[in-house]
């Protein structure tokens, strides 16, 4: 039994529950209505931005923040999405294949990559996931007869899933909204698995999940594997929403930047990735609008992370929120801790 | 320093332009007084932001010369941070077009950030004023919203080989440029005009876009002629520097392409590119009154010598401008506004005289310069003037077209 229900009453529960199903229910209204209540189409498009990072972004915490695995080439899974689903519709293969295709080969490109990199952690895993990703810059760079070299592939159209064109802002809105939340469900469940918690364990204390008899490298393995499922998945979005692919999909910067949206938002929670994706993309197109050097106030605010809140935006602002709470003295003071893995 | 366009007053302008509109007796003034919108897209931050810049003091220039007002109409310039990569830029040709509804796109700088974000702007049909080398964006894949005034990468290439051929009967030259689109389509032009005259290319090298040491290429350097170098960015300087450290400057002679030898760069250069002959759409020496003003005003406004980003976005700004007073200001329909930019005809530029052709491409003077150091200052004496210069040379357009683009791998040997 966890010391939260240990401590709370069973009416602080009830309450905090319905409150936290009425939030959910207000951010699930909110998101669902963006196109009618958000005043343009840029802003529908920024939104959609945010929701194939956020994928992307609860995609890498899966290895950042669940695996202890710190990788910096999951832009290459990212990118051979974007590149085969390019690559294919270019040649004329119907949207559906193409985007088929596209996943398959990013969950196979995560188990090479897995199998190369898994052999360590730590700096190394770190070196060789980013060794990695930049191979695959440099083939797309170079094999100029399928990747058009620096000048990449655009197409012009978008499928059209059960006949519904998704060539408008909203349309495609309300496509990446049905993947964020599917995404982030799945998540939800995953986290709480039996999986999801000896990955957990693989984390926090290797070698003794290896004494009780759990293959650690199997492990890891398939959460690379169903981290690369889900960046790939990003990717066929992200190519889907610009309509064109360049080698700087599987550019270094890609991957730090999917990293910074996790260590910013928060590791290892289930709303971090998402705060940090929406952290990123607003600065870099509704902010930049307005400052010049917003990368500078990008910046700031990451050093300002760091500084006040290490565990990221979202467990920061719950910490300081809860300290804020008991030092009125107005509530009862309920203890949250993470629920143990049972060893 | 030039005046930043602060997006709070294009705002509150807006703010008031729509309080006014909701007034009955409001309407028809304002649909005379409605601002003008010029959109710029460009690098500002990161490796690309040196000819970013000079491209926003360009325009910015231009327009404050004509006190924001083209033809009667207020402008409201409005300008975006591609950042330099295709995905920003895509964001921000959006955010010009759907949020802030622009009239005209000046820009971008680089070829893939333009190739990505072409289909999306002649989709929502905004005329685009380029100032990015990519050969196809006018030859194999048009875009019908599109001009060009600055030149194709491989324009001022065909102009600077006839020159090396005939004048300086160079007859064996090796190639360096980084290794990139812009690098293969510069290239192939060069390459194309000096086999085709008889000339031979012993080696083609290409360099990492960011190479700090030139060593392990200047080596493989012997048996030439000369060296033709198509550099860009702040590459050149470092490049020149030593290719002369190396001690191959007094044996092989360099020419090059606008971008290595810009004007914008003398300054930095020092001795080390004392002679060499470049080829550019744009010199800063060109004597004409509209290209006096021009660099006497940039002289003025940024006490920097201005180079091709600022004079082609100049011109731009100028193409703009023509293209209003032949439509009255009247911007609704932008298949009239793309038919107006492609028929303008200049008698007099910052580049000379110039026309565009049915794909939108300038035709216009290339300028080939030898750099000398004229009382202390190093200076790009035009040496010959080759007018009317077309993306296609002297060959024939359709045998032109039927070839491949330039590339890594590929050159025609002659069309």
């Amino acid at each position: 039994m966890s010391l939260r229900h240990a401590l709370s009453t069973p009416d602080a529960e009830k309450a905090s529950l319905s409150t936290r199903l009425l939030a959910l229910g207000i951010v699930l209204a909110l998101l669902v209505t963006v196109p009618i209540w958000v005043p343009n189409s840029y802003y529908v498009n920024i939104c959609s931005q945010i929701l194939i990072w956020a994928v992307f972004a609860l995609g890498l915490n899966i290895l950042v923040g669940y695996a202890g695995l710190v990788s910096l080439g999951q832009s290459g899974l990212f990118g051979i999405a974007c590149y085969t689903a390019a690559y294919l519709v270019s040649i004329g293969t119907p949207h559906f294949e193409a985007g088929l295709a596209a996943i398959g080969l990013a969950i196979v490109t995560s188990a090479v990559f897995a199998v190369l990199s898994l052999r360590t952690t730590g700096i190394s895993f770190l070196m060789i996931t980013l060794a990695l990703g930049e191979i695959l810059w440099g083939i797309a760079y170079r094999w100029v007869s399928v990747t058009g070299g620096d000048n990449g592939i655009s197409v012009n159209t978008r499928p059209t899933p059960f006949g519904i064109s998704l060539a408008s802002p909203s349309a495609f809105y309300y496509s990446t909204l049905i993947i964020f939340l599917v995404v982030v469900a799945a998540m939800y469940v995953f986290v709480e698995s039996p999986f999801g918690i000896s990955l957990r364990g693989t984390r926090d204390q290797a070698r003794r999940m290896t004494t009780l008899g759990y293959n650690v490298w199997l492990i890891r393995f398939l959460a690379f594997m169903f981290s690369g499922l889900i960046a790939g998945v990003a990717g066929l979005q992200f190519f889907y929403y610009e309509k064109f692919v360049s080698p700087y999909v599987l550019s270094l910067s890609t991957s730090a930047t999917v990293l910074l949206m996790v260590i910013s938002g928060g590791v290892a929670t289930l709303l971090g990735p998402i705060v940090g994706a929406a952290l990123v993309i607003v600065m870099q197109y509704v902010v930049s609008a307005y400052i010049q050097q917003w990368n500078l106030v990008l910046g700031a605010i990451f050093v300002a992370i760091i500084l006040f809140m290490p565990e990221g935006l979202v467990p920061g602002s719950l910490r300081l929120w809860r300290a804020l709470r008991r030092r009125r003295g107005s509530a009862p003071a309920v203890v949250t801790v993470p629920v143990e893995p049972e060893s | 320093m030039a005046r930043a366009i602060n997006r709070r007053t294009i705002l509150k302008g807006t703010a008031a332009g729509a309080a006014l509109a909701s007034l009955p007796w409001g309407r028809a003034a304002l649909a005379e007084s409605k601002p003008v919108k010029v959109g710029l897209l460009t690098v500002l931050t990161g490796p690309l932001a040196q000819g970013g810049i000079q491209m926003k003091e360009g325009v910015v220039a231009f327009m404050k010369d004509k006190n924001y007002t083209l033809a009667g109409r207020k402008v409201d310039l409005i300008i975006g941070d591609t950042g330099g990569n295709p995905a920003g830029a895509k964001a921000k040709t959006q955010e010009l077009v759907e949020r802030d509804h622009v009239d005209f796109i000046i820009g971008p700088l680089a070829a893939f950030e333009m190739i990505a974000i072409s289909d999306y702007v002649a989709r929502h049909k905004v005329p685009l004023l380029c100032l990015a080398g990519a050969d196809n964006m006018t030859q194999r894949t048009p875009n019908p919203y599109f001009i060009r005034a600055s030149a194709t990468a491989s324009q001022c290439g065909f102009p600077l080989a006839d020159y090396v051929r005939k004048e300086m009967k160079l007859s064996r030259m090796d190639t360096i440029v980084e290794d990139f689109a812009f690098g293969y389509e510069q290239e192939g032009g060069f390459q194309l005009v000096f086999t085709a005259e008889g000339g031979t290319i012993a080696k083609r090298l290409w360099t990492p876009i960011q190479t700090p040491d030139y060593t392990p290429y200047l080596a493989q350097i012997s048996d030439v002629d000369g060296v033709w170098q198509g550099f860009a960015g702040s590459n050149p300087i470092n490049f020149m520097k030593q290719y002369a450290a190396f001690g191959l400057k007094k044996k092989y002679p360099v020419v090059g392409g606008w971008t290595a030898f810009d004007d914008a760069l003398l300054p930095s250069f020092g001795n080390d590119a004392v002679g060499a002959v470049s080829g550019a759409f744009y010199s800063v020496s060109y004597d004409s009154p509209s290209n006096n003003h021009f660099v006497e005003l940039l002289l003025r406004e940024t006490h920097k010598t201005p180079g091709g980003y600022a004079a082609g976005c100049y011109i731009n700004g100028m193409c703009v401008e023509a293209a209003l007073e032949k439509l009255d200001g009247n911007t609704s329909s932008p298949e009239k506004t793309i038919a107006a930019l492609r028929s303008l005809s200049f008698k007099d530029s910052p580049r000379g005289p110039f026309h565009f052709d049915h794909f939108g491409n300038v035709v216009g003077n290339v300028f080939i310069r030898r750099l000398e150091r004229k009382n202390g200052k190093l200076v790009n004496t035009i040496v010959k003037t080759y007018p009317n210069v077309s993306q296609f040379w002297t060959y024939n357009e359709k045998a032109y077209l039927a070839t491949p683009l330039f590339s890594r791998n590929k050159v025609p040997a002659k069309i």
